[in-house]
């Protein structure tokens, strides 16, 4: 593909965790490419796979998990990588963010010292360097008072601002793609807004790639250009940030977003239109399309093969991406589903029942 | 609406005390949970309680039930004062009005069926008789679940269904107010608009009064009638729903809509730039600022002339309505639309 130059490149990747009652299969084939200076959204519900796809991407996964596929940074392989090469990269090229700051922080240590360590950790810099880049990245977050600031411990700041620490710490070594795992999820919104603020910041600051994991379909909506959603460790849709909101081609994506209730446009009267159901376990996932059972379009096929990520119908043309650049890629939109072509033009209450009752077997 | 409200809040103050960490454990100052906060909630009525963190919303949602008594302030309901009816005519009154919590998970006993966890609040107040199984499973019905479940665990269902069996209890008793702490924030947004939609048909069909209390917004706007927004303590502005998300007036109201994103890339992009976003965090409610509790936060303050300011450092505002249709607590009230 012509454009700008992949950073990451992520193929067939599986994440499976023996467990007593069996295989747990986590993550079944998901795939995607970053571009430089991209932000892919990657959204999905609780146990969609969404996390554990990105901790396999960094190499942070327990040793019992089986993991399998590829993944390339800059055409270097990532997957089975020995430790020195892989300690490199992490931190130093791909950085990462997490949802709760106090488990990225140590609270025995000054914060500037743990930004500190980080640069030095990849730089052949002086201590005293160090702690003024540190310094630096600080005020580069919005910290007031840096300096003095910097000799203060985690508990001494406020969730927003640790947060905004762990920012700091990650854009220390101008990494080439961020890696933030809902990072925003513990947070008020005016705190969010903030956070989201540093986060553009540290993108802007670095050039770097972004992959965000949310399940706020509204955080991902302003600030990627692309997203993947997940289903039970499926990616079941991939796409331009428009075409995935305003033209979805797999039902569960459609779903998702007649069930959010919305600030700006509220009639009462108006109901919303949930998914009845739960997830499938991922210990024994169904044969078919995992989405099948919660599906109102499902047909025969549906329960026994399991489609693939194809080429949805073309919908008129490609959209701009809003940091402005064209991406090759915006224009492609992938969707699992044997009816995708379907759902053209199809509003959620088309597609699903704006019921109240949910009543199916339970047990997960 | 009937005249008489069903529940009247007024000037509802929670202190929690701050202890010392010595033998005696003196008391060395008071945590400001809720600070004066008056409302009114009507019978079939949805009054939602917004805010951030530490705001007070969920210890005003307890202290209407009696759950934690207020330091001062009366809350009324049906015309009788929870402060003075004593414990005897509490309990019965507990009948009318009932709470579900966030978390599905640590609300039900996870060694308790959940027909049997539906039942307990008629064993205590001994209403189960002869044809309390009957009454189980048509409250299981109710809340949208098999009603031949009652026979299994918690664990056997799914967190939208565990937040259902909570409603089902809450239920039992036929109350007229139901507190609903956060009931969807722990559930997944597909399983959320379930629980939503449910709550808007038992309140159509058994004319219940909600007080809604929740940080998310958007869910608020959907389900409730009226909205009073909480800053430290203090309710900040309350009105009509539209009213306030459409012609909001209190600089922290506008800044808490405008913060929340919305699931629409293109108004977002838009949105994104425009976006009011207020610094720092919220002060420590042991000690809350001075005059009016925002403005150590507030981007109005920082636009004000000096002697303008005076007033927000010297003065606590009135929740007064300004001429901008509902009552907000700011001297300097302006609406600003932020959708």
């Amino acid at each position: 593909m012509t454009g700008r130059e992949t950073v990451l490149e992520v193929e067939n990747l599986t994440v499976s965790f023996p467990t007593d009652d069996g295989l747990v299969r986590a993550v079944r084939g998901v795939g995607y490419e970053l571009r430089r200076g991209e932000v892919l959204g990657i959204v999905g519900e609780s146990g969609s796979g969404k996390s554990v796809t990105s901790m396999a991407v960094m190499g942070l996964l327990p040793a019992s998990a089986k993991v399998g596929g590829s993944v390339r940074f800059r055409g270097q392989e990532l997957i089975g990588a020995p430790d020195k090469a892989m300690r490199a990269i992490r931190g130093g090229r791909i950085a990462m963010v997490f949802q709760d700051p106090m488990t990225s922080l140590n609270p025995v240590h000054p914060v500037g010292d743990q930004i500190a360590e980080a640069v030095r950790a990849h730089n052949d810099v002086s201590a005293s360097a160090a702690r003024e880049r540190a310094v630096e990245l600080l005020a580069m977050m919005q910290i007031p008072r840096p300096r003095e600031r910097a000799r203060d411990y985690p508990h001494e700041f406020s969730g927003g601002m640790r947060q905004r620490v762990v920012i700091a710490t990650a854009m220390a070594n101008d990494p080439d793609v961020i890696i933030a795992d809902e990072p925003t999820t513990a947070l008020d919104v005016t705190v969010q807004a903030q956070v989201l603020r540093a986060l553009e910041t540290a993108r802007a600051a670095t050039g770097a790639a972004m992959v965000l994991i949310t399940h706020d379909l509204g955080v991902v909506a302003g600030t990627a250009d692309r997203v993947l959603v997940m289903y039970a460790g499926r990616p079941v849709e991939l796409g331009g940030v428009d075409d995935i909101y305003y033209e979805p081609r797999m039902p569960y994506t459609l779903g998702l977003i007649g069930s959010l209730p919305r600030l700006d446009d509220a009639r009462r009267g108006d109901r919303l239109v949930p998914i009845t159901g739960s997830p499938p376990s991922l210990l024994e996932p169904p044969r078919g399309c995992p989405f099948a059972p919660r599906c109102p379009m499902r047909q025969e096929i549906c329960e026994t093969v399991e489609p693939e990520l194809l080429t949805a119908s073309a919908s008129g043309p490609p959209p701009a991406s809003p940091s402005g650049h064209l991406s090759a890629s915006a224009s492609d939109h992938l969707a699992a589903c044997h009816f995708s072509a379907d759902l053209e033009g199809r509003r959620p209450e088309d597609v699903f029942a704006p019921t109240s009752v949910d009543n199916a077997g339970g047990a997960r | 609406m009937s005249p008489q409200p069903l529940l009247s809040v007024r000037n509802l103050v929670k202190h929690y005390p701050v202890r010392g960490k010595g033998l005696l454990r003196r008391t060395t100052g008071d945590v400001h949970a809720v600070c004066g906060v008056s409302f009114d909630l009507h019978r079939g009525e949805t009054l939602g309680l917004v805010g951030e963190s530490g705001c007070g919303k969920s210890t005003t949602g307890r202290a209407v039930l009696n759950l934690q008594p207020p330091t001062s302030g009366q809350v009324l309901f049906d015309g009788q004062d929870l402060g003075t009816i004593g414990a005897t005519r509490m309990r019965r009154l507990r009948q009318r009005m009932q709470i579900v919590f966030q978390d599905p998970y640590a609300s039900l006993d996870p060694r308790m069926t959940v027909g049997n966890a539906i039942a307990e609040p008629l064993r205590i107040h001994g209403t189960y008789g002869q044809d309390g199984s009957d009454r189980v499973r048509e409250l299981l019905g109710t809340v949208g679940l098999n009603p031949e479940h009652g026979n299994r665990y918690p664990h056997e269902f799914s967190g939208g269904q565990r937040q259902r069996v909570g409603i089902a209890r809450a239920l039992a008793m036929r109350p007229e107010l139901l507190v609903l702490d956060e009931p969807v924030s722990a559930l997944d947004v597909s399983i959320q608009a379930g629980v939503v939609n449910l709550l808007e048909d038992l309140q159509e069909q058994l004319g219940l009064a909600y007080l809604f209390v929740a940080h998310d917004l958007s869910v608020v706007r959907h389900i409730a009638h009226r909205v009073a927004v909480m800053y430290l303590g203090r309710v900040v502005e309350i009105g009509d729903r539209d009213a306030l998300f459409d012609r909001p007036a209190h600089p922290y109201t506008q800044a808490l809509i405008s913060a929340i994103p919305l699931p629409d890339p293109r108004r977002e992009r838009i949105r994104a730039r425009e976006r009011i976003v207020i610094g720092g965090d919220v002060p420590n409610p042991v000690n809350p600022p001075s005059g009016c509790r925002f403005r150590t936060r507030c981007p109005k303050f920082g636009q004000l002339t000096e002697a303008e300011r005076t007033a927000c450092v010297e003065q606590t505002p009135d929740l007064v309505d300004r001429g901008h249709g509902h009552p907000a607590a700011c001297h300097y009230a302006e609406v600003v639309a932020v959708v």
